[in-house]
């Protein structure tokens, strides 16, 4: 069993927390202060390479390993989880053409995100699915050599800047989950409304909309896999970007453990640095403790998707683990602040709204309490 | 016995102070081995500057003035010290750190065969066998060295040496030029950075502002001016061209020891406070309570620089009248 | 020595740089118990910044010129490949490892470089000024010594690095004519030199802004090649000439004292301090 990481992935790692360090920490505040998209930030990321990390090297990307792009993902976080979520959201939405896509359609739909700096967006979730995803109600209706789509998507990433969504969509309502469909709707068709960006507790820099299908019409060689595919589709590409998501914690979590020690060390009561009481040093101990027991459910759940082995459970297993983790991190850290923590003057108050996002997104908290359950119950 | 090569630095037809510095380590170097300690001055109409070396300590003064050295050309300059160094039979050739001597001095090293140490702030050793004292890693180790070849050349750091004391005038004797082949470098021109205020390596008093300023450097001029102090910056200010790179003080820029040295919007950062924390008293002014260099200054003061470094002036000319 | 200068675009520039394997210089630096060496412990390594800015240097005259080949030299051991990699994911196109153990002086280095110069045939060498653990500033003026060329050292540019020049990546280095224009940074303020090629540049922190290494630089850097060769491949004896004896700290400063207001300041500085 080798837990060292080779020298290249030192060296991508390395890449990644130097770019979170001088180009994204430095404006992540204001990013969160006036909810603007970061777009010079993301574009200097695309020219390094930080993005579309999942594509393989024969549609263009680099044929990074999962392990790699958690590496980097945990940098990107530790420098704003909100540009890091703008940043990784392509993956989302490119995946389930990776996954069940013809060859054509990944040439079509993938290869270009390698090619210049472009955004796309994974459409699942509704006004009324959210946790309940299969109960989606967007209807896909066969119309000739077309689909027409109509129904509404919420809390969509990206939604707004995008020119590319993987929309899930059902054939038939009657058979559940047995309908549901993907699909690649391309550009800003007729009928796609785009809402406004959301006003969020956290993750500002963060684009969240809600769309609208008003019969938006597909072609049918946008359908990625057949009929019906679109649930095993989608279960499948959330099996590979849990690990991703859960070392989103991990890195907004070891972000506000860096800013508790180094403000223990330095604040004084009662004549020396808190640093020095108990209290404080329990909280820091258990912050560093289970951080790191989140990133290493994380890098096994990631190594097994590399395996090509299922990791349902171990993906589960991180994402529950490392959001709630980095959320009791994230209130710890505040607590160790003080007064200072709840000030806007200061880091962590900020790290503390980031980070509740990841324990309600790509599958809440809960919902992957029953996914670990039901494996174990099988 | 073992005799020193002080080569000397000057600029526009005056002889630094550093040389002075320098000759003084060449005496403490000379007192040891029981040698005699030789002054170089080499460049185009430098006889004055040659009598001036002369006053200052030094057992005799070599000049080698010809107007194919008028420009500090390492090629041409190192072949001419060799020769200098050769005629005396140096067994040490000293040089004051300075850019010059920086680009110079190694290439004489090679024609001697000598191993060379920069920046040397001290003298360790017993009696004739000398070794030197320098810094590493940005001032944060101070490393005894030795040179194990039979000539050494040091470059030494004038602020740990005290000034040469005038005397009684050496005598002077000219130079000849070795064969000089045309070199391969050409110098095409000297943008200098000209200023009324004193230089920065030999002020009384430094004032020198950091990335705090923003590029508005009035504060930390007004209040310099008024103590009649030098103006230094930092690597932050310099790169982002708000001031020249001859005001820099660090590891890489100059290094000063001034009586009192005040930081203004100044961190702190290790390769800055290398080039400062031999200096007497400092004082830091930042809003940053938590910056390093309230670690290493004897007086802080937390706060605004715009506003607490005009108070200062202000506070600083009501005492003086 | 030296290939015929070259002036013209789309000639082929060959441009050696040194890549030297240093502790990371942001990080707290001490003494070990009985001054042999610094503690190791916990250090963490990265490339020399000044080689880093020659590494950076090559490369732009390199795309300037539209073609050539950027190779960078180290000389340490085997893990002295990882800042190599790192300068081969800049961009750089090959290594050559000088595999040592020894602490080599920077003497021993410049002899070194100088065989692997006559073995490569460069155009221009550039080095750092300085490494900044030795901070002896030595390396690339003894090398110009030993090779006969001529030398423009603490290169850097006159628009400052926030300039627009500086974000379109223009050189600092102006290659014309068989010769490289040199802006030098010296006491006093800012020299201009000519250097015949081949010549040796040093670069001052004011060349440029090096780049990352992009993600698609460290994956392809993987495969470039790295030689491997020792001192005595090349002929060399690295027996220093300047030995380090013995480390101690320096004397630390004394810790002062934060005072409430200007007049406080000013009544310490003439009464306790006596500076003014």
């Amino acid at each position: 069993m080798n837990f060292e990481l080779t020298e290249e992935q030192i060296a991508l790692r390395d890449t990644a927390r130097k770019f979170a360090k001088e180009v994204i920490a430095p404006v992540a505040a204001k990013y969160d202060r006036t909810g603007e998209f970061p777009m010079d930030v993301i574009s200097k990321g695309f020219e390094l390479g930080l993005m579309n990390l999942c594509v393989p090297a024969e549609y263009g990307g680099l044929g990074l390993s999962k392990v790699d792009q958690t590496l980097v993902v945990e940098e990107l976080a530790a420098g704003c989880v909100g540009i890091a979520t703008s940043m990784g959201a392509n993956d989302l939405a490119l995946l389930p053409i990776l996954i069940g896509g013809s060859h054509e359609q990944k040439e079509r739909f993938v290869r270009p995100f390698t090619e210049k700096l472009r955004f796309a967006s994974f459409c699942l979730t509704e006004p009324g699915a959210g946790s309940d995803a299969a109960g989606l109600s967007t209807t896909a209706v066969r119309d000739g050599d077309h689909y027409v789509l109509n129904g509404s998507k919420m809390w969509i990433t990206n939604g707004g800047v995008a020119d590319q969504y993987t929309v899930f969509a059902t054939v038939d309502k009657a058979k559940g989950h047995k309908g549901i469909t993907c699909f690649v709707v391309e550009g800003r068709p007729e009928g796609l409304g785009i809402g406004a960006p959301e006003d969020k507790l956290g993750q500002r820099a963060s684009n969240t909309v809600a769309l609208t299908f008003e019969n938006v019409r597909v072609p049918v060689e946008n359908r990625i896999g057949e009929e019906g595919d679109g649930w095993r589709i989608a279960m499948a590409t959330l099996d590979f970007s849990r690990p991703m998501t859960a070392m989103f914690a991990v890195g907004v979590g070891r972000a506000a453990m860096e800013h508790a020690i180094a403000y223990a060390k330095e604040r004084k009561q009662f004549g020396q640095p808190i640093a020095n009481f108990q209290a404080i040093q329990f909280m820091l101990a258990d912050m560093a403790t289970e951080l790191h027991a989140a990133r290493l459910l994380t890098l096994e759940a990631a190594w097994l998707v590399d395996q090509g082995k299922k990791s349902t459970l171990q993906s589960s297993y991180a994402k529950r683990f490392a959001a709630d983790t980095a959320m009791k991190v994230c209130t710890d850290a505040v607590q160790i602040f003080g007064g200072y923590g709840y000030s806007k003057e200061y880091p962590v108050e900020k790290l503390f709204r980031d980070a509740k996002l990841i324990q309600i997104y790509e599958g809440t908290s809960q919902v992957q309490r029953l996914v670990i359950a039901r494996e174990l119950l099988k | 016995m073992s005799n020193v090569l002080v080569v000397a630095e000057h600029l526009n037809q005056s002889l630094k102070k550093s040389s002075l510095h320098a000759l003084e380590a060449a005496r403490q170097i000379a007192a040891r081995t029981g040698g005699k300690v030789y002054g170089l001055v080499v460049g185009s109409g430098v006889g004055e500057i040659a009598k001036d070396l002369a006053r200052h300590g030094a057992d005799e003064v070599l000049v080698a003035d010809d107007a194919r050295v008028e420009h500090a050309l390492a090629e041409t300059w190192s072949k001419v010290i060799e020769k200098a160094a050769r005629e005396v039979s140096a067994t040490y050739v000293v040089a004051p750190a300075g850019s010059q001597a920086k680009d110079v001095l190694p290439r004489v090293a090679v024609r001697l065969e000598a191993g060379m140490a920069s920046d040397v702030i001290g003298f360790g050793g017993e009696g004739a066998e000398l070794t030197f004292r320098r810094p590493m890693w940005a001032g944060s180790v101070i490393a005894e060295v030795e040179v194990t070849t039979p000539v050494k050349v040091l470059t030494v750091r004038p602020t740990e040496f005290p000034q040469a004391q005038a005397g009684a005038e050496a005598p002077v004797r000219a130079l000849d030029l070795p064969d000089l082949d045309t070199p391969r470098t050409q110098f095409v021109e000297f943008r200098q950075v000209k200023s009324a205020r004193p230089e920065l390596t030999e002020a009384r008093i430094v004032v020198s502002g950091g990335r705090g300023t923003k590029g508005d450097f009035s504060p930390v001029e007004a209040l310099a001016d008024e103590l009649g102090a030098a103006v230094g910056a930092t690597r932050a200010v310099v790169d982002a061209g708000w001031m020249p790179n001859d005001l820099q003080v660090g590891q890489t820029g100059k290094t000063v020891a001034p009586e009192l040295y005040i930081a203004l919007g100044i961190s702190g950062a290790i390769q800055h406070v290398a080039g400062m924390k031999g200096s007497k008293v400092i004082v830091a002014i930042n809003k940053d309570p938590d910056a390093p260099i309230f670690q290493i200054a004897d007086y802080g003061l937390v706060g605004d620089l715009f506003q607490l470094a005009p108070e200062l002036q202000k506070a600083l000319a009501a005492a003086k009248g | 020595m030296g290939r015929i200068a070259f002036g013209a675009t789309e000639e082929n520039v060959k441009i050696l740089c040194g890549v030297k394997r240093v502790e990371d210089p942001d990080q707290k630096i001490k003494v070990n118990s009985d001054g042999s060496w610094i503690v190791l412990d916990g250090i963490n390594y990265k490339p020399n910044p000044y080689d880093e800015i020659a590494v950076e240097e090559a490369l732009r005259i390199k795309e300037a010129q539209g073609q050539g080949e950027v190779v960078v030299v180290s000389i340490g051991t085997e893990e002295s490949v990882t800042e190599m990699r790192h300068a081969m994911a800049m961009g750089a196109d090959r290594g050559i490892l000088v595999k040592t153990a020894d602490r080599v002086d920077s003497d021993a280095a410049a002899r070194i470089l100088a065989k692997i110069v006559e073995r490569e045939n460069p155009d221009l060498v550039i080095l750092g000024r300085q490494a900044v653990d030795s901070d002896q500033a030595q390396t690339a003026q003894l090398l110009a010594e030993y090779l006969g060329w001529g030398q423009a050292t603490f290169a850097a540019k006159f628009e400052s690095l926030e300039s627009d020049e500086e974000k379109a990546k223009k050189p600092g280095l102006q290659v014309a004519d068989g010769k490289v224009r040199v802006i030098r940074e010296i006491d006093g303020g800012l020299e201009v030199v000519d250097v015949q090629l081949p010549a040796v540049v040093s670069t001052e922190l004011r060349l440029n802004l090096p780049r990352y290494a992009s993600l698609p630089g460290i994956m392809k850097a993987k495969k470039k090649p790295v030689e491997e060769l020792t001192p005595a491949d090349l002929g060399v004896d690295t027996a220093p000439k300047v030995k380090v004896r013995k480390l101690s700290s320096p004397p630390e400063r004394k810790a002062g004292i934060i005072v409430p207001d200007v007049a406080t300041l000013v009544e310490k500085l003439r009464n306790e301090a006596k500076v003014i």
